[in-house]
């Protein structure tokens, strides 16, 4: 901005200052900005700590409500199996979307604005009507199919103990997660000419997808991996309209009679969120730094 | 780079086809790995087309069409109908629409605003690094903070028990003001804790794309604040912001799980009343309603898209 008011000055008229309204100034509204909206973020997360742990008989402080959660009842069971799905659905739309994402770059472009939007359109579509139109399929299997192998696969899907459906919905809700992280871990690799250097040398196409194509995406597929794993965690739409127990579901299940247990479980699992949340941003940063040296 | 290898492999093994035969080997040899080539990455795409096909598309034709099928209450015979999609637009569920409608425009005209003004803030404040890397790190992670534990936080912080409830009313006296957590005020207030962070996420970008010699063009040829933004800085900018506007809508439209937990069914949405409709195991026919209303849902968010896709090309046109 001062070199600016140098050159303009050249034709001898005294030249406006160019300064901007509110670039300069205090900046008072900045600061307001950021106070209400910390407020607003940080209050009902020590609101709900502090409801989790008061002692409201004796006064004071105590952790009785988090030492009960792993013996509650229906804790294990719900837990373990949404952390289940959640390894399941990782794995399958790894191995769905890292051969698309990689064909789509090295060999078929043309593709790339169908698979943009198909991938993209769980996003916007509402999970609610997905799932009502996946339990109307499901409802086939007695409706139409009944006594034949395709109804068998169909009531083997919805096995309350560990549901595949769940995993199989799950993937299309990850799509536009896995495919965004995917694709710019692709495009930030130059991965074309990389393929095409250790093609020129040589390496077959099997060999450049192990030796190449996954060491690039390792980041990448980590973003997509924890991303995926946070949504499956949370996911309570799907499993409650499918009325399977999942450990969101689970929550909500016993919020009724142990109100200060379910606050606690939330507060937990937000806990567990965000650190995973937190190590793809930490991953994210040293890629930066990696790439900026 | 594959295709130049085929022509090239054809071009030059044509001529000798007619002398050694031992010399041809290698070019059929070639010609198939090269059509092995070209057919095998369409084979590696199948099976995401195919899982699209299936777990994607399938659900939603198959609800689109059994929103049409409508189940006799006597005989339990299935005939076609349009009784479910006339019952949706009249009553409990015609209010059940507009309250989705108003819910998802007014969190997401607020989100916007907000998270606009929010990224701004960030992003002018010099030397502010640190905060930018925290913000940005802190939209990730809340952003992604929805549904069932957002909700109970909610609840002990201004729920009925809630802390600040608590403190508001027993210590100071003052109450909340009328304000209700269980309501549609309530709702937008829980709504926005993960859509302004999902706003500064897709918006600081497009910010950041901004160049600051465009502003300084601007400020030489004698510009004000305002007729930068009015010229430059808001046009360019106008695509993303609707753009992020448009899925901040779509997310309250569709959240289900938040309402759940907070409402119950006492304010009138869209998913709740679905959810009423599929868990009711009484009246027949009901999961038909449910249907239709999870159809209309569809229909409402493809008009939105496609209002989003002109504004997209109308702002585009005029960018050029």
């Amino acid at each position: 901005m001062t070199s600016l008011t140098g050159v303009a000055g050249a034709g001898g008229v005294a030249p406006e200052t160019p300064v901007r309204p509110g670039r300069r100034g205090p900046g008072a509204w900045r600061f307001a900005v950021l106070a209400v909206l910390g407020l607003y973020f940080i209050v009902p997360i020590g609101a709900s700590v502090w409801f989790t742990v008061r002692d409201r008989r004796n006064g004071g402080v105590t952790f009785g409500t988090y030492a009960q959660i792993p013996g509650a009842e229906g804790f294990a069971d719900a837990f373990t199996r949404s952390l289940l799905l959640a390894v399941l659905t990782v794995v399958l739309s790894l191995l769905l979307m890292v051969p698309t994402v990689v064909l789509v770059e090295l060999r078929l472009p043309r593709l790339r604005t169908a698979v943009e939007l198909l991938t993209l359109m769980p996003l916007v579509l509402p999970p609610i009507a997905l799932v009502v139109g996946v339990r109307s399929v499901l409802a086939w299997a007695p409706d139409y199919f009944l006594n034949t192998p395709l109804a068998d696969a169909f009531f083997a899907l919805q096995e309350p103990a560990l549901p595949w459906i769940l995993v199989l919905v799950y993937v299309v809700l990850a799509l536009p997660f896995v495919y965004r992280a995917l694709d710019a871990g692709v495009r930030g690799s130059d991965l074309k000419t990389l393929t095409e250097a250790a093609r020129n040398l040589g390496a077959s196409w099997p060999r450049v997808l192990v030796s190449v194509v996954l060491p690039v995406l390792r980041t990448s597929v980590l973003n997509a991996a924890f991303l995926t794993l946070a949504l499956v965690l949370g996911e309570f739409t799907v499993a409650a309209i499918l009325g399977f127990e999942t450990f969101p579901t689970w929550i909500v299940r016993i919020s009724g009679s142990a109100p200060k247990l379910s606050v606690a479980v939330s507060v937990l699992s937000l806990l567990i969120t965000w650190a995973l949340l937190l190590l793809i941003s930490a991953l994210d940063r040293r890629r930066g730094a990696k790439e900026n040296s | 780079m594959e295709r130049g290898d085929v022509r090239l492999s054809t071009g030059t093994a044509a001529p000798v086809r007619d002398g050694d035969p031992s010399v041809a080997v290698p070019e059929r040899a070639s010609r198939r790995s090269g059509r092995w080539a070209r057919l095998l990455p369409v084979l590696g795409m199948l099976p995401f087309f195919l899982y699209v096909a299936v777990f994607l598309v399938l659900p939603i034709v198959v609800l689109s069409v059994e929103a049409f099928r409508a189940t006799d209450p006597d005989t339990f015979e299935e005939t076609w109908s349009t009784g479910s999609i006339a019952a949706i637009t009249e009553g409990a569920y015609r209010r059940a629409y507009l309250g989705s409608l108003r819910l998802s425009v007014i969190c997401a005209v607020l989100g916007a605003v907000i998270g606009l003004a929010l990224a701004v803030a960030v992003l002018r404040t010099r030397r502010g690094r640190l905060l930018r890397r925290l913000v940005l790190t802190a939209s990730g992670v809340l952003a992604n903070f929805g549904g069932i534990p957002l909700a109970f936080a909610f609840i002990a912080t201004i729920g009925t028990q809630g802390v600040i409830t608590a403190l508001l009313t027993d210590t100071l006296g003052l109450g909340l003001g009328g304000f209700s957590l269980y309501s549609m005020a309530g709702l937008t207030v829980v709504y926005l804790y993960f859509l302004i962070p999902l706003m500064v996420l897709t918006i600081t970008p497009a910010l950041e794309a901004l160049r600051p010699q465009w502003r300084e063009a601007a400020d030489n040829l004698g510009a004000s604040g305002w007729q930068y933004w009015r010229y430059v800085g808001g046009p360019v900018l106008a695509p993303p912001v609707i753009g992020a506007t448009m899925l901040l809508f779509a997310s309250s439209f569709a959240a289900y799980a938040t309402a759940k937990a907070l409402v119950g069914s006492s304010v009138p949405l869209v998913t709740l009343q679905i959810a009423d409709a599929l868990s009711s195991n009484v009246t027949v026919g009901s999961e038909n309603l449910g249907k239709a209303l999870a159809l209309g849902m569809v229909l409402l968010i493809g008009l939105v898209m496609i209002f989003y896709a002109w504004v997209q090309r109308r702002t585009q046109r005029w960018l050029a």
